[in-house]
């Protein structure tokens, strides 16, 4: 007789699923946005010393230089510490040019931004990171980071 | 002939396949989080110029040796206590700097031995060329250390009415500068530029002798 007369009680009513789609291509896109292929395989052994006092680095203004011994499948590369720019060993004296023509590769407004980040195996001799510092002077690339993983020095 | 309505696609497993490529994305994603050390390099300099004469004092001298053994102003010690020797040499204080003013925000000792001015306080750091990289940046992390604990104190010291519920001020200040840098905050880079100005990074790296 009422208008608002109770609807007679069926149970629970179903969920919709039906925006479900949407919410998992929302993240899928996400996901597909975030995601970085590995452009350079890695040809040397890269375990990062350990730092506290660390700043983020912004990755579109970063020239990357690996350095450490030349990783299992590698081995006929032999037993010293190597540099990798790329996907390629280079030597000391490559690191200026190969330094330069990433520079110039890159967007024109981040140029002189450029961070050179130095992933360097941790059990690396020191006079080679001095060696490729040296060679950067030269390339006139002068900001570095040394990149570390973030723990608590013990 | 009657007109067929088209029958509807069945869309109930759209969600399979796209959970199916999520997963796929899920799996293969790394966030890159690379961190690290940021350092300047000195520019080559080809002039011919004598460099200034620095007073012994006013230089804080860091070696490291082959054996990874760590001299610190001619003396040995362990590497838990340089990021304190490095703060007792900064935060000193002794003198005065180039405009003849004296540190009034040091705290150290105010010894005639060590160094005048932050202003002047140079720490040189020299390597072998068999120094493993670990400890290089081990030791480079606790120089760092020691500067960001004195700018960390400045700035608790000055701005800290700022941020009252930070509990890193210095921290708490860049962090926002990373956040605003699209729109510059010309108040929060003076800011941030008078802090680095109290303690001045002079971080000077010797090149490892060659054989």
């Amino acid at each position: 007789m009422s208008k608002f007369r109770k609807k007679d009680k069926g149970g629970l009513p179903a969920i919709s699923t039906a925006s479900l789609p949407d919410i998992v291509f929302m993240l899928l896109f996400f996901f597909m946005v975030a995601t970085v292929m590995r452009d350079s395989s890695l040809m040397v052994e890269n375990q990062m010393p350990n730092a506290d006092q660390v700043e983020k680095l912004k990755k579109d203004r970063t020239i990357f230089i690996f350095a450490g011994k030349p990783s299992s499948q590698y081995k006929q590369f032999g037993q010293e510490p190597r540099i990798q720019f790329n996907d390629a060993f280079i030597t000391v004296e490559d690191v200026q040019s190969s330094v330069s023509q990433g520079i110039v590769e890159m967007n024109e407004e981040l140029q002189s931004k450029v961070v050179i980040g130095l992933k360097v195996d941790k059990n690396t001799n020191a006079g080679l990171v001095s060696d490729i510092k040296q060679e950067l002077r030269k390339a006139n690339a002068l900001k570095v980071m040394y990149i570390s993983n973030n723990q608590k020095v013990e | 002939m009657a007109k067929r309505a088209a029958p509807e696609v069945n869309a109930g497993s759209m969600a399979d396949i796209a959970f199916l490529l999520l997963i796929f994305f899920l799996v293969t994603t790394t966030i890159e989080k690379d961190k690290g050390l940021l350092r300047s390099l000195p520019p080559i300099d080809d002039t011919e110029v004598e460099p200034p004469v620095i007073k012994q004092k006013n230089l804080f001298t860091v070696n490291i040796n082959r054996n990874n053994q760590l001299l610190v102003e001619e003396e040995e010690i362990p590497i838990t206590e340089l990021r304190q020797a490095t703060i007792d040499f900064l935060d000193n204080g002794g003198g005065t700097n180039q405009a003849g003013e004296s540190c009034d925000y040091c705290k150290g000792e105010r010894s005639e031995a060590s160094s005048d001015h932050p202003d002047k306080a140079i720490i040189s750091m020299k390597h072998d060329r068999e120094t493993t990289y670990e400890k290089y940046i081990e030791v480079q992390n606790e120089l760092v250390a020691a500067y960001n604990f004195l700018r960390e104190r400045e700035a608790t010291r000055l701005y800290s009415q700022y941020y009252p519920n930070a509990e890193k001020v210095f921290t708490a200040m860049l962090e926002e500068k990373e956040k605003n840098q699209f729109s510059k905050d010309e108040v929060l880079n003076e800011r941030i530029e008078t802090i680095k100005k109290l303690f001045p990074m002079k971080l000077s790296e010797a090149e490892p002798d060659k054989k």
